[in-house]
């Protein structure tokens, strides 16, 4: 590995110090399941390496009723899924929690690492997006609020510049009578970047039946995770019956642009699409008892 | 306030013995152990966090090594497979790999053993399917895991 020189700041205000003090050849280190990786390799050779996870504020993971969940950037996967309010307001970032890589990654990688590493097949991401998460992103002219929506700019870039930090991922509270899921396709049955993957969080007005929100979030399909916005709009103040389900789920390759490669076709991924999405939201309206 | 590049003091406990040493901050927590402490049970394998052949237990989870720097490990317990074993009597792990024949090349073995720990002391008694799934980060190109998994199982139904 290139050498480089190392901190592990104490408190947000070292850290945002140490970041801007590396003439933007700095990088943030959660988990390392990404980034130690990047440096032996030689895809990422900072200067400095910033150890976020010794920060306090970086390691809060609270859920506050009418205000939402905050996960710090240096949480563990594991913490997360393991924290009782996640499983119960967010079934589908609990899901992701226990997904993405080994019992071994979980325990150091943090979702907050898997948002900055930004590829378009990070399995946090999708069920994020259908939560409307904010990415809460500190610097040298102090701190601002990124929708996650907003957050990527391409393979594995994102709108960070190189001196800022993220420091924690701030989750609304989910509407009422909702649930939200995420699946992925993968070859094998562990250990894999998914082919596609479809998060769904949907909500239902228990009188009407009509369903008050809908957010799709796809995988691997994009330059960046994406939204199916005109499959949403499709459930948007529906009932929800097994034909409108199918017929939205058929819409979301409209926000696709994915490419062939060696995991799957561009025609393959589109149909993963449609399947997957179906499928969480059957899942979604099997747990509100529909 | 540009850093320096230098080693850094490091402090730990790694099988229970007080370890306080300088280190590159480019050293793994694998090249750590191995090169420095030259403790060569723990093997290097892929390198990239796929295979598991470099776990290691820190404060009571597995871990890869090979994707955790060693300052990382500063302030922190490191458990690797020489600290398993309580004298000559093997940690129960250990013996059910050995009585059930549960290894043939052996590379693998260290790894699996430490995540097999760290697994069981979250789920003393867990089905196949979440065993399977506990220690899927670990790959052996030998066995076909049956034997493992038999090993495996054979302790939780102590």
């Amino acid at each position: 590995m290139r050498p480089f020189a190392f901190v592990s700041p104490r408190t947000l205000d070292e850290a945002v110090q140490a970041m801007a003090g590396a003439g933007g050849n700095a990088r943030a280190l959660a988990g390392g399941s990404d980034l130690v990786d990047q440096m032996r390799v030689g895809r990422r050779t900072p200067n400095l390496v910033v150890d976020i996870k010794n920060i306090p504020d970086m390691q809060r993971l609270e859920y506050i009723p009418g205000e939402g969940l905050y996960i710090g950037a240096g949480v563990s996967c594991t913490r997360t899924g393991e924290y009782a309010p996640v499983a119960e307001h967010y079934p589908s970032i609990k899901e992701v929690c226990g997904l993405i890589g080994s019992t071994q990654i979980q325990n150091r990688a943090s979702i907050a690492g898997n948002v900055c590493n930004s590829a378009p097949s990070g399995d946090t991401i999708p069920p994020l997006l259908t939560y409307d998460a904010k990415c809460i992103v500190v610097g040298p002219n102090g701190r601002r609020e990124v929708p996650i929506g907003e957050f990527f700019a391409g393979p594995g870039q994102n709108v960070m510049a190189a001196d800022e930090l993220l420091l924690e991922l701030v989750v609304p509270p989910p509407p009422a009578n909702s649930s939200g899921r995420y699946l992925r396709f993968i070859p094998r049955e562990e250990m894999d970047i998914a082919v596609a993957g479809a998060a769904s969080m949907i909500a239902v007005d228990p009188a009407s039946k009509r369903c008050t929100r809908a957010r799709i979030a796809l995988a691997s399909v994009a330059p960046t995770p994406v939204r199916a916005l005109d499959a949403e709009a499709a459930l948007e103040g529906q009932v929800l019956t097994a034909d409108v389900v199918k017929a939205a789920s058929d819409l979301t390759p409209n926000a696709t642009s994915p490419i062939s490669d060696v995991r799957g076709s561009v025609e393959y991924r589109k149909e993963l699409c449609k399947v997957l999405t179906q499928r969480t939201l059957e899942h979604c309206l099997a747990d509100l008892g529909m | 306030m540009e850093q320096t590049i230098r080693k850094a003091p490091l402090q730990c406990r790694v099988n229970g013995q007080q370890v306080e040493m300088l280190v590159k901050p480019w050293q793994t927590l694998l090249e750590v152990l191995r090169d420095e402490l030259r403790l060569t049970g723990t093997k290097e394998g892929c390198s990239n966090g796929n295979c598991g052949a470099c776990t290691v237990i820190i404060d009571g989870q597995a871990v890869d090594s090979c994707l955790t720097l060693g300052l990382e490990a500063d302030g922190h317990e490191v458990t690797t497979i020489e600290g398993l074993a309580n004298g000559a009597e093997l940690h129960p792990v250990q013996q059910a790999f050995m009585e059930n024949g549960a290894l043939q090349c052996g590379f693998c073995t260290p790894g699996f053993i430490m995540s097999t720990k760290a697994f069981l002391d979250k789920h003393p008694k867990p089905t196949e399917t979440e065993l399977r799934t506990g220690i899927a980060g670990n790959l052996c190109r030998c066995t076909g895991y049956d034997k493992i998994i038999k090993a495996i199982m054979s302790i939780t139904e102590k």
